[in-house]
């Protein structure tokens, strides 16, 4: 799954736009994710502050470079 | 105030294409709602904020000094080893053009569209569209937190790089990651600069992307890097190239921040088709950024201006089908697509090219005098001096 770092966020819809599956919606500062997210991780590399991390089971922070 | 229970025509974003579509579909005579998610149009920027002169050609807007802050001779553009080129708004036409501020821009556009009789709804979100039988009826939106069903014949996308509109009405407008890139722009003051010149810096500095400095005077600018989403290796890199570059020039030491500005844009060849029955898509929803500068502002209103006058026609005629529509389609290609496409080209090949190979492109084109921006210009200066390099360029002729 994806986790935000609502901090970093710049509520830009970069990610929005760069989702192949439109499993992300914007509206001003609230980012919502739904079920169609496949894990891919385009948004974390198309966020351009690095709000977003992909995150496997048991919290395991997974390195971006190595999914896609 | 109060939205009405039916439109002819509702578009969906206040940005410069939507505001425009507006305006041009009011001014012949159709009845329209123009909705914006936001609470203010055109806040937070989330642009560049550099528009080329082009503009004001195709579409009746006039400079005005509350966002028409600084307009530039020329553009420069660094290749890695510090050299330039200088595009000169003499020979580049209207290529170079100004620096503007957006929010102020965008509220001036929206204030036109008022005046030619569309109504503006703020915080107002479109959530889904209406179909009944498979037939576009209008849009569900809410605002200020309640529901309205509101009718329209004509549903217009002009709700940006991260467009609903398209992906609910079936327009296939998913970019590939090369023709993705992820931006990040501070609005910095502190600065000694030459408001002159736009500055470009590629290669390395900012993989597939560039790092841009538009002034807005002497002492601010908007400096920005793009970055191609798929030379993107890991996270937060636009940010990272971008501070790394920011660290490295001394003129920045004295700088400060006054605005963080972030965003998609798309850089991919012209769409195959922007309308469906009863829905009309205009701007950077339709991937309408010049994919060579990333610039979408010129291309959106401009494009918009034939959407709004083909918005109004299809409601007169009572004729809102794909086939209709086509005259849209028709027209903002008979003025943007070629040059979209010829763009996009050249994009490819840019991204392709090495340092080193850039600092010769650069190195080639700095002693010429061009008397225009033609490709044909740009290759009979290449090939003076590097005729083997011309070969990689050949195809684009």
């Amino acid at each position: 799954m994806i986790e935000l770092n609502d901090d970093r966020c710049m509520h830009c819809g970069a990610c929005v736009g760069a989702c192949p599956a439109n499993a992300i919606y914007l509206n001003e500062v609230i980012l919502d994710f739904n079920d169609d997210c496949t894990d891919c991780g385009l948004c974390v590399k198309a966020c351009p502050v690095g709000a977003l991390s992909l995150i496997r089971t048991r919290g395991q922070k997974v390195p971006i470079a190595a999914t896609a | 105030m109060f939205i009405k229970d039916e439109y002819d025509v509702v578009v969906v974003g206040a940005g410069p294409s939507g505001s425009t579509t507006a305006r041009y579909a009011a001014m012949n005579g159709a009845d329209v709602l123009l909705v914006e998610k936001r609470q203010e149009i055109g806040s937070p920027v989330r642009c560049g904020e550099g528009v080329s002169m082009e503009i004001f050609k195709h579409v009746d807007i006039k400079p005005d000094p509350s966002w028409f802050v600084n307009e530039v001779t020329g553009a420069r553009i660094f290749g890695p080893s510090g050299k330039h080129i200088l595009i000169d708004a003499k020979n580049a036409g209207d290529e170079v053009g100004a620096v503007i501020e957006r929010d102020a821009f965008d509220k001036h556009l929206a204030t036109l569209a008022a005046r030619a009789g569309a109504e503006i709804s703020t915080k107002t979100a479109v959530t889904s569209l209406l179909r009944d039988s498979g037939e576009i009826t209008g849009v569900r939106v809410r605002r200020m937190g309640e529901y309205h069903d509101v009718a329209a014949r004509l549903i217009v996308g002009a709700d940006g790089f991260e467009s609903q509109i398209a992906r609910w009405a079936a327009i296939n407008t998913n970019l590939k990651t090369r023709d993705t890139t992820s931006n990040l722009q501070y609005r910095m003051t502190g600065l000694d600069l030459d408001p002159r010149f736009t500055d470009f810096y590629i290669g390395s500095v900012a993989p597939g992307g560039y790092v841009w400095i538009f002034p807005k005077s002497r002492d601010t600018a908007n400096v920005g890097i793009g970055l191609l989403l798929s030379r993107i290796k890991g996270a937060s890199e636009a940010k990272d190239y971008l501070d790394a570059f920011i660290e490295k020039d001394e003129r920045f030491k004295n700088a400060d921040i006054l605005e963080t500005v972030s965003g998609g844009v798309s850089v991919s060849a012209p769409l195959d088709c922007v309308t469906a029955n009863g829905i009309m898509l205009v701007g950077d929803a339709a991937r309408m950024i010049d994919p060579l500068t990333g610039g979408g502002i010129s291309n959106g209103v401009i494009a918009g201006s034939v959407c709004g006058r083909v918005a109004a026609e299809s409601v007169r005629a009572h004729d809102v089908s794909k086939e209709f529509l086509k005259r849209y389609e028709d027209g903002w290609r008979d003025l943007l697509e070629e040059k979209l496409y010829r763009d996009y080209m050249a994009k490819e090949k840019l991204i392709s090219l090495d340092d080193h190979t850039l600092d010769m492109l650069i190195d080639a084109l700095s002693g010429a005098t061009m008397e225009n921006l033609s490709t044909k210009e740009i290759l009979r200066a290449v090939r003076s001096k590097y005729p083997q390099l011309v070969s990689e360029f050949e195809d684009l002729i």
